[in-house]
């Protein structure tokens, strides 16, 4: 298939042509995902977030600010009814999970309770670890309601009150752990 | 060239998961659904037909030597496209499809076809054979999604029909390779019979 | 104490091949003889390795200071592929033995989704640079270790009678999956 004599000049300047040509195609296409993607990204959150607090009309993320602990950083999304805060959704994960990251929506009242928790993201064992998700199990409804001042948030094994999925003590662990960063945020938080 | 033919031997005689083992780490790693399965393949058959088309229309202007990293850049380019596409407006598959979609760069049947054939035969040929591997890539996929998905979680296309967990092991890992060494079992007899 | 962790789960509990399903092709390729399966694991640590250090540094320094990290995909690709034109320069010179018997599947490398995925995965999962390294090297291992368990147990079923249309690819796989359902049972250590 040698139509173009391999000489060194050729192949460079080939290649060169190439090159450019597909990394502008790229640059333009990536600009005319960028907002598609970003979109898709919100949209996401958005969910997650009408599903762990109550009714609201604001948009949280466009309030959305930073909270550091531990060297990580945090997400909290306020959300109101007409000014007034209904419950703050906290994005937390854990690096404790079986198999990688897991990332967590939180949601908390006003009064330091949590209303709920649905899962961002997981590469958990399914039949297993994957049992964190709604969709699977009811282990996630055991943490509605409850209060972190005076619950324990620690599987049974760690001296906690939280029944663990069976046969995935580790990633019933991550979960909690991924919630007890979510409150120590919260309150630090509160001290503002 | 018979392009009836030319498009056939990619469904069957030469299928790229069962007859030429091409393709194997996206087949093994995203078949947990149909879903899932048919999405990776018709985004490999993007990658595939564009990148066929795009190498046999520059084949003529690229020095032999280079011709490999050419093939390469070109591959790739179309594997972001895909990539950022699919991000924007199919971010539920995307997120399931994950590690495999940067992944198609590698996959053996699409720069096979450009190195084997594109870079050698006409336009049309070279169309049809990226429909045809293509599309032969999708059925495998589609064939070891749809077992690994009833078998494992007693649904297909997402709609249970069967209550309860279903044998979870095909689902994991080992229920891949077992799915998969059996349909290529199946496919060798379906192959000898009508050879 | 993290990078313990890193090299056990890279090696046994998610293996490369046996549960992340990559680097499958040369697997059923290469592995009938232990010694080529030697020769390809040397080959591929040392690509895995390095491509994850270049790459590691082109994603830190290159491509999100300069916000194209959408050009990770063929920037990566390029660089594995470079690496390995050096790497069959380098065996044609130090050992042309070992590069006879690796045949086609030295440049096959390129596409081997292992070396790619596990350089990929090293961005993604944030490690630093020598934790990058540590698990490159831990996955290359776990490649080695997947391709010797399995060349020995090939060599063993060529001598067994085995039906006619299980022969050759479909009993391996089904093998792998045996073998996939064995390395499970770490699933417990960390």
């Amino acid at each position: 298939m040698a139509k173009k004599e391999s000489a060194f000049a050729n192949m460079v300047f080939t290649l060169f042509v190439i090159t450019l040509t597909a990394s502008t195609a790229l640059g333009f296409v990536y600009e005319f995902t960028k907002a598609p993607i970003t979109a898709a990204k919100q949209a996401v959150k958005m969910k997650a977030i009408n599903e762990v607090l109550p009714e609201f009309t604001n948009l949280p993320h466009e309030e959305v600010y930073k909270i550091a602990i531990d060297n990580d950083t945090l997400y909290f999304y306020p959300a109101r009814e007409n000014r007034r805060l209904v419950g703050t959704a906290i994005e937390t994960f854990t690096n404790k999970g079986f198999s990688g990251n897991i990332k967590l929506m939180v949601g908390i009242l006003p009064d330091g309770s949590i209303n709920d928790i649905v899962v961002l993201e997981h590469k958990e064992t399914p039949g297993l670890g994957d049992k964190m998700s709604k969709s699977k199990s009811d282990f996630s409804l055991q943490f509605q309601g409850i209060n972190p001042e005076n619950f324990n948030i620690n599987v049974r094994n760690d001296g906690g009150d939280i029944d663990a999925i069976t046969a995935s003590t580790i990633s019933s662990r991550a979960y909690c752990d991924a919630v007890n960063r979510a409150y120590k945020a919260y309150l630090k938080g509160r001290e503002k | 060239m018979n392009q009836w033919k030319n498009f056939n031997k990619g469904i069957f005689r030469e299928n790229a998961v069962f007859v030429l083992y091409l393709g194997l780490c996206p087949t093994l790693g995203v078949t947990t659904s149909v879903i899932n399965g048919v999405g990776m393949g018709l985004a490999t058959t993007f990658v595939l037909l564009m990148s066929n088309i795009v190498v046999t229309l520059v084949k003529n202007f690229i020095p032999d030597k280079v011709r490999i990293p050419s093939f390469i850049v070109i591959i790739a380019s179309f594997v972001t496209i895909v990539e950022l596409l699919m991000q924007a407006y199919l971010p539920g598959l995307f997120d399931e499809l994950g590690l495999f979609i940067p992944l198609i760069v590698v996959n053996c049947l699409v720069l096979g076809r450009a190195e084997a054939f594109a870079s050698k035969n006409s336009f049309t040929s070279s169309v049809v054979d990226g429909l045809s591997m293509g599309l032969g890539f999708t059925m495998a996929l589609f064939f070891l999604g749809g077992v690994r998905e009833i078998l494992g979680s007693g649904s297909f296309l997402g709609f249970k029909f069967i209550p309860g967990d279903g044998i979870l092991l095909f689902i994991l890992a080992p229920g891949a390779f077992i799915a998969l060494g059996y349909l290529i079992m199946i496919m060798n007899k379906i192959n000898k019979k009508t050879a | 104490m993290n990078y313990i962790i890193i090299i056990i789960s890279a090696i046994f509990v998610n293996n490369i091949v046996l549960a992340k399903f990559l680097g499958v092709c040369p697997f059923i390729g290469v592995s009938n003889r232990v010694e080529t399966a030697i020769g390809m694991t040397g080959a591929v640590t040392f690509v895995m390795v390095i491509a994850t250090i270049v790459t590691y540094l082109l994603q830190h320094y290159i491509l999100i200071p300069f916000g194209i990290s959408f050009m990770q995909t063929i920037t990566f690709i390029l660089v594995i592929a470079a690496l390995v034109q050096m790497v069959e320069i380098m065996l044609k010179k130090l050992s042309p033995i070992l590069y006879q018997a690796l045949g086609i599947f030295l440049p096959l490398i390129t596409t081997n989704c292992a070396v790619l995925g596990v350089a990929i995965l090293a961005v993604q999962n944030d490690y630093n640079l020598i934790e990058s390294v540590v698990f490159s090297i831990a996955n290359a291992i776990g490649f080695g270790m997947a391709l010797l368990l399995f060349s020995g147990i090939r060599v063993q079923l060529e001598l067994v009678d085995v039906p006619e249309p299980m022969k050759g690819v479909p009993i391996a796989f089904l093998v792998a999956g045996l073998l996939a359902m064995a390395f499970m049972g770490f699933a417990g250590i960390v």
